[in-house]
């Protein structure tokens, strides 16, 4: 098993406030707008770059989808910024009509996904997103793991040219990928070569599936441990490629089991390599208050979730 | 430059024959709204606006104009053909299989002259007001023009939007309200009642143009170029557009029945019997 270390712990939103910056440096094109929560989505350090880039909205998100993709028809490139809950439930006609059918070049970036945004309960805590996402023709979404990975994913979004829905966290994660990393949309990343089982997480499930594979490994079972930052497009050769050689398949996700990755990994195989697969997914149900790592717990997220999920599924061989 | 009222007239009676024989042709679609806004839509195309028929989605240096009520789309279709948009002939595919011209406006099929999907009500305001802050960030003092049905300002997001201008100062658009006091299911009043309209708008902060007669070309002429100069002093422009519904059509005046109904052959000839055709049917 590879080793993955890590020197610090941060938020993959504070990730996305990184990107957002570098990639206004970059680009004098990108804008943001946010509903009331410039604090929670981390845009100050956008905001105090580059004031008359950035639009407060208020508390109406229905508006601020509107109004970024009419940004885009002059030419800009709009960073849309609210929870995950607001960017897509809430909204979901607006992004549908206004943003997804139109194929407005709109960077929806939600924050506060799944279970880990905590103690304000299921209200907040979409558990949805990535199935309404992924179900808009010509939608790219990404979930990347870890503070880098959302800094890299948010200037690619920006330079990607189309309707993307970019998904981050409240809580802070082990930082370890390399700060330096390139972000290629719809490419998964290899974390870890094994014979027996594939893992395939996304988001923060990926720090998770990492501790399995150490687990497993001193189970003597070899993990392929496989970064899914892209759910859509999804990367099917490197999943296929994986699962021709373990035969078997687990995957990782803090969201509903009905409609994301897993749901995404299962088409593939259905119709091209049959093949055992469990899901470390929250099993249709809405989430509720507690810490994040109670929650995880509870609702089974956690690395000894995917070690059982690896062992089950290595039996049905 | 002074308006040539009859020539626009000329051309506001072509279009609605084009109406009424686009709905026929395939026994669908909304004409009553269509005739009602004919005379806004071609003072606009015709006479207002800055525009170029070769059309860049961008539209820098250019005036532009959304629909948010979608589904008057004959009337937007065949401003947009007249105008040179793209050819006359592709008003016969109007709501068929493999159309540029969908039922709703759509930039999906890449039709000349659409920048938005519209037809899921109330979001066009939000479109127009993002299009006019990019306009601003763009050095482009170019006008935004907005339609919106009446009924449609039951819709939530469009008092967002409302909030929403007036606090930013989008004082580069030019929205406006097609008040024919009329919708699916009956007359607006007895649907779910607007009320003042005017004080509503004032009291958000608009600055409000009444037009009371939206059939009549002087008079939409009057109202558009006094929006136009109420522009960049601070604060968005919203003009109560009184229509008629069905305006144009004798059979089709007076009532709701027609917002989404199409004429048999019957009613299509008496309704070209109304209309002089001026620029050649298509």
């Amino acid at each position: 098993m590879k080793k993955y270390t890590y020197t610090e712990s941060k938020d993959t939103r504070s990730g996305f406030g990184v990107g957002l910056l570098e990639a206004g440096k970059m680009n004098e094109n990108v804008v943001a707008l946010c509903a009331d929560l410039i604090g929670s989505l981390k845009m100050d350090a956008f905001i105090k770059e580059f004031p008359e880039r950035f639009f407060q909205i208020g508390i109406a998100e229905a508006n601020m989808m509107g109004i970024a993709a009419g940004l885009t028809i002059g030419g800009k490139i709009p960073f849309t910024g609210t929870f995950a809950e607001f960017s897509t439930a809430r909204v979901y006609d607006q992004v549908r009509q206004s943003i997804a059918y139109s194929h407005k070049n709109v960077k929806i970036a939600a924050s506060h996904a799944g279970l880990t945004l905590g103690e304000d309960g299921a209200t907040h805590q979409t558990l949805e997103d990535i199935g309404l996402m992924k179900m808009l023709p010509g939608m790219v979404v990404i979930n990347p793991c870890d503070f880098n990975q959302t800094k890299a994913a948010t200037i690619a979004a920006a330079q990607y040219e189309g309707p993307v829905y970019l998904r981050f966290g409240r809580p802070v994660v082990p930082n370890f990928t390399p700060a330096d990393q390139t972000f290629e949309i719809g490419k998964a990343v290899l974390l870890n070569e094994g014979k027996d089982v594939t893992i395939i997480a996304t988001g923060h499930l990926v720090w998770e599936a990492i501790q399995a594979g150490e687990e497993l490994e001193k189970l003597g079972i070899d993990a392929e441990i496989i970064n899914i930052h892209t759910i859509k497009p999804l990367d099917e050769e490197a999943i296929l490629a994986s699962v021709r050689k373990t035969g078997c398949v687990v995957t990782a996700e803090e969201h509903n089991r009905l409609g994301g990755l897993g749901d995404s990994v299962a088409q593939v195989l259905a119709q091209k390599l049959p093949t055992p697969q469990e899901y470390v997914a929250v099993n249709d149900s809405f989430g509720e208050s507690g810490t994040p790592a109670q929650l995880m717990e509870k609702y089974g997220l956690t690395s000894s979730n995917i070690v059982a999920a690896a062992r089950k599924v290595i039996s049905r061989k | 430059m002074s308006a040539d009222i009859n020539k626009l007239e000329q051309i506001a009676s072509q279009v609605r024959r084009d109406i009424v024989r686009m709905v026929h042709a395939c026994k669908s679609g909304h004409p009553g709204g269509s005739l009602g806004c004919t005379d806004y839509f071609v003072a606009l195309y015709f006479h207002m606006m800055k525009h170029d028929p070769s059309f860049n989605m961008d539209g820098k240096g250019e005036d532009l104009f959304f629909l948010s009520n979608g589904h008057i789309s004959p009337v937007f279709y065949s401003t947009l053909a007249r105008a040179g948009y793209f050819p006359v002939s592709e008003l016969t595919t109007f709501r068929k299989i493999d159309s540029r011209l969908q039922g709703h406006p759509t930039t999906h099929e890449g039709l000349p002259g659409i920048r938005i999907a519209s037809g899921s009500l109330g979001q066009g305001l939000s479109i127009a007001i993002g299009a006019a802050q990019a306009k601003k960030l763009n050095n482009d003092d170019r006008l935004v023009y907005v339609l919106m049905g009446d009924g449609e300002l039951q819709e939530g997001q469009i008092w967002e939007a409302a909030l929403y201008a007036p606090h930013n100062k989008v004082d580069n658009l030019i929205a406006a309200v097609d008040y024919n006091g009329a919708q699916i299911d009956g007359p607006t009043n007895s649907v779910l009642s607007l009320g003042n309209l005017k004080a509503k708008w004032e009291a958000f902060g608009w600055e409000v143009v009444e037009v009371t007669n939206g059939n009549d070309m002087s008079t939409v002429i009057a109202g558009l170029e006094e929006a136009k100069s109420r522009t960049g002093n601070g604060r968005p422009v919203v003009i109560l557009l009184h229509t008629e519904m069905g305006n144009g059509v004798d059979f089709m005046m007076g009532t709701h029945k027609w917002h989404g109904v199409a004429p048999n052959d019957e009613q299509l000839a008496s309704a070209l019997n109304q209309l002089t055709e001026t620029l050649g049917d298509y």
